[in-house]
């Protein structure tokens, strides 16, 4: 094995996030990771795949549903609301959820996911969408936003193999 | 004084250190940036983000829930 290749070779300062998640609370992790890594001086490449993927379309529409999450608790009248799943099944129930979560992220000076997006575009963190999931769901390299790539499974490894930090979320 | 003043009051995580970040662009180097943030996460994460860039923390305070953050940029 060369020099090059070796393990002392990976510059710690780089990070790899794969991104498999595209609802409204899952797409926080890994952009509010990615911009501050970005902004701490990491060198920082975002693989986004299955239902990551829509989060590099030009139009997000994000939504979050309570339906199956346990671990979800509103705050409501001073005390924190678990919404049985019977009611959250109800049509119109996701609707009003993704609502209370936006102003809940408005009222506590969160960022949107689009600004961390733009944040992250700013900051040059390297955005590949996977082509494989285009193909599966029907996504146009236009509905995407500028300066991304495309590419599959064996981009992302390279990119791994160079990267220091790597996760899944 | 420092050179440059940031005010982040009423942003939550991560956008004060990504705001520093952007800020800190416009601060020569040695020269300071006061950044001025609510949110009592920014304690560590400034610390954290100083440690990990080289930037020195110079000296941070709170009064009256508002932290202030002093970073001589490196």
């Amino acid at each position: 094995m060369s020099e090059e290749t070796g393990a002392n070779a990976i510059d710690p300062n780089t990070m790899s996030i794969i991104v498999t998640k595209g609802s409204l609370d899952w797409a926080y992790p890994p952009f509010i990771l990615g911009t501050t890594a970005a902004a701490m001086g990491l060198e920082v490449t975002m693989f986004f795949t299955f239902y990551g993927l829509p989060l590099l379309l030009k139009k997000m529409d994000l939504k979050v549903t309570p339906l199956g999450n346990a671990a979800m608790k509103m705050p409501m009248m001073g005390g924190h609301m678990v919404m049985p799943n019977i009611v959250a099944a109800i049509p119109g129930v996701d609707a009003m959820a993704s609502k209370m979560m936006k102003n809940l992220i408005k009222k506590n000076g969160v960022a949107s996911i689009e600004d961390l997006r733009d944040l992250a575009v700013e900051a040059d963190v390297r955005m590949i969408g996977c082509q494989m999931t285009m193909d599966l769901f029907d996504y146009q390299a236009d509905e995407m936003i500028d300066g991304i790539e495309v590419g599959g499974a064996a981009t992302y490894i390279e990119v791994a193999t160079k990267s220091h930090i790597n996760l899944f979320i | 004084m420092a050179d440059k003043v940031l005010d982040a009051k009423g942003l939550n995580c991560p956008l004060p250190i990504l705001k520093a970040k952007k800020a800190l662009k416009d601060v020569p180097d040695g020269g300071t940036l006061e950044v001025l943030s609510t949110d009592p996460g920014s304690v560590a994460d400034f610390q954290a983000f100083c440690r990990t860039t080289g930037n020195e923390l110079v000296e941070h305070s709170e009064e009256g829930g508002v932290y202030s953050f002093l970073i001589r940029k490196a």
